[in-house]
């Protein structure tokens, strides 16, 4: 068992159909002719300008974390929430899955998920392999879909029309901090992370 | 369709989590000779390793979990007067009767609509591709993609519980707290996303003579 000269072929993995690579130009997507799959895009953004995202990311997702989502106001009392206080609450209230969920989804993978990029991201705009990338490349693979803070931001919204019926009110700076990270993942989707493998060559290891 | 070659039949494997191209090993009699890819070091495996039988599993599992989750009530509001307890679908039916109903339309979707969908999508093509069926093939593989796509987004109800819990606590004017239905709703979506992870979509383009 050998491995092809890598980058000639590419197989589709949606339906096993194989395909020979061609350069793409600005723009363009590579579909399956089987099963109109993405197969490849072009890779309109630079190693340098994906890791400013990331660390642009990693900014707003510290504020997205420390400043407050909501405040609710009942005759003069406040009550404000932040993600750590709202994950905290949930384990208090009998319902650690669900708190286990939210901290998984909402925090630590999220995080695991910028600092292992902004580390490769960091090496690979100096042309080398970053120490355990290969550890960390299969890391992000599996942890890629479990992260929900689009999600979060959504549900957010429907908290608050929910408890406008009965309360004042208030969104603070928390909540813009989660749209503009919306924002940035919704940039990150369409970036295929398989280039990186790539990218850097393999020698220095 | 015929004309393009496909992996399987040359001889290579792409690796499930790097893409590398493989050639395949010498075969083995049993032909699940588990060889490291290159790259990446993981288990090279032209198909998922028993996909139907995982996928069956979560899929029965997360339908186990998903008829607590619609019966028993998610959330309690507890104010001086009186106690109201919400299942998912009460609680639509109060964001559409007193709030705005094109919010209720979006929790409709992500909490009722997406899950359902997804267990009729994943037991389609779970039956469809065992039974080698050539039926739609790009059809499913297109409804394969955006069940993949959307499924987490069933999390929705999940969130806006948590965050209603750590906002309303006013003692004993008004509190909100978590009730089982949510625990039992949060597994669902978590089993969904396995199955659907655990499903191989090649299956829906091999033919009847293709084990897994």
């Amino acid at each position: 068992m050998g491995k092809l000269s890598s980058g000639r072929l590419l197989i589709c993995e949606y339906c096993d159909t194989v395909y020979r690579r061609r350069t793409l130009t600005r723009g363009e997507v590579a579909r399956c002719a089987c099963c109109q799959a993405v197969l490849e895009r072009h890779h309109a953004l630079s190693v340098n300008a994906l890791l400013a995202l990331v660390i642009t990311a990693m900014v707003v997702f510290v504020q997205a974390n420390m400043w407050p989502i909501v405040t609710l106001g009942l005759n003069g009392q406040h009550s404000s929430a932040t993600l750590w206080g709202t994950i905290i609450q949930m384990w208090q209230q009998q319902a650690q899955v669900v708190s286990v969920l939210a901290a998984a989804t909402l925090f630590f993978f999220p995080l695991v998920k910028m600092l292992s990029l902004g580390w490769l991201l960091w090496f690979a705009r100096q042309g080398r392999r970053a120490p355990g990338f290969v550890p960390v490349m299969v890391t992000l693979h599996y942890v890629g879909p479990w992260t929900m803070s689009e999600v979060f931001v959504l549900g957010a919204l429907v908290a608050i029309v929910k408890a406008r019926l009965y309360f004042d009110v208030v969104t603070d700076p928390g909540i813009y901090a989660y749209a503009a990270l919306t924002v940035l993942i919704t940039i990150f989707a369409s970036v295929d992370l398989r280039q990186l493998w790539d990218v850097t060559p393999e020698t220095t290891i | 369709m015929s004309a393009l070659p496909r992996a399987a039949e040359l001889g290579l494997i792409s690796c499930h989590v790097c893409g590398l191209v493989c050639r395949e090993a010498t075969h083995d009699a049993a032909g699940n000779d588990i060889v490291a890819c290159p790259r990446c070091g993981c288990a090279l495996h032209r198909r998922k390793p028993s996909s139907y039988t995982r996928t069956w599993a979560l899929l029965i599992a997360a339908f186990l979990m998903y008829i607590p989750a619609n019966l028993l009530p998610i959330m309690r509001t507890a104010s001086l007067n009186d106690v109201d307890d919400n299942t998912i679908l009460s609680g639509i039916v109060e964001l559409w009767v007193k709030g705005s109903p094109d919010l209720a339309v979006i929790v409709f979707t992500a909490s009722i609509v997406v899950p359902m969908m997804k267990f009729l999508v994943m037991v389609l093509l779970l039956v469809s591709s065992r039974r080698g069926s050539h039926w739609a093939q790009p059809q499913r593989a297109k409804l394969f993609r955006l069940v993949e796509l959307i499924g987490y987004w069933s999390m929705l109800d999940v969130f806006v519980v948590a965050l209603l819990t750590a906002l309303v606590r006013f003692n004993l004017l008004s509190l909100v707290e978590p009730l089982p239905g949510v625990i039992f709703f949060g597994l669902t979506v978590v089993l969904t996303m396995l199955a659907s992870m655990s499903f191989d979509p090649r299956l829906i383009w091999d033919g009847r003579d293709t084990n897994d």
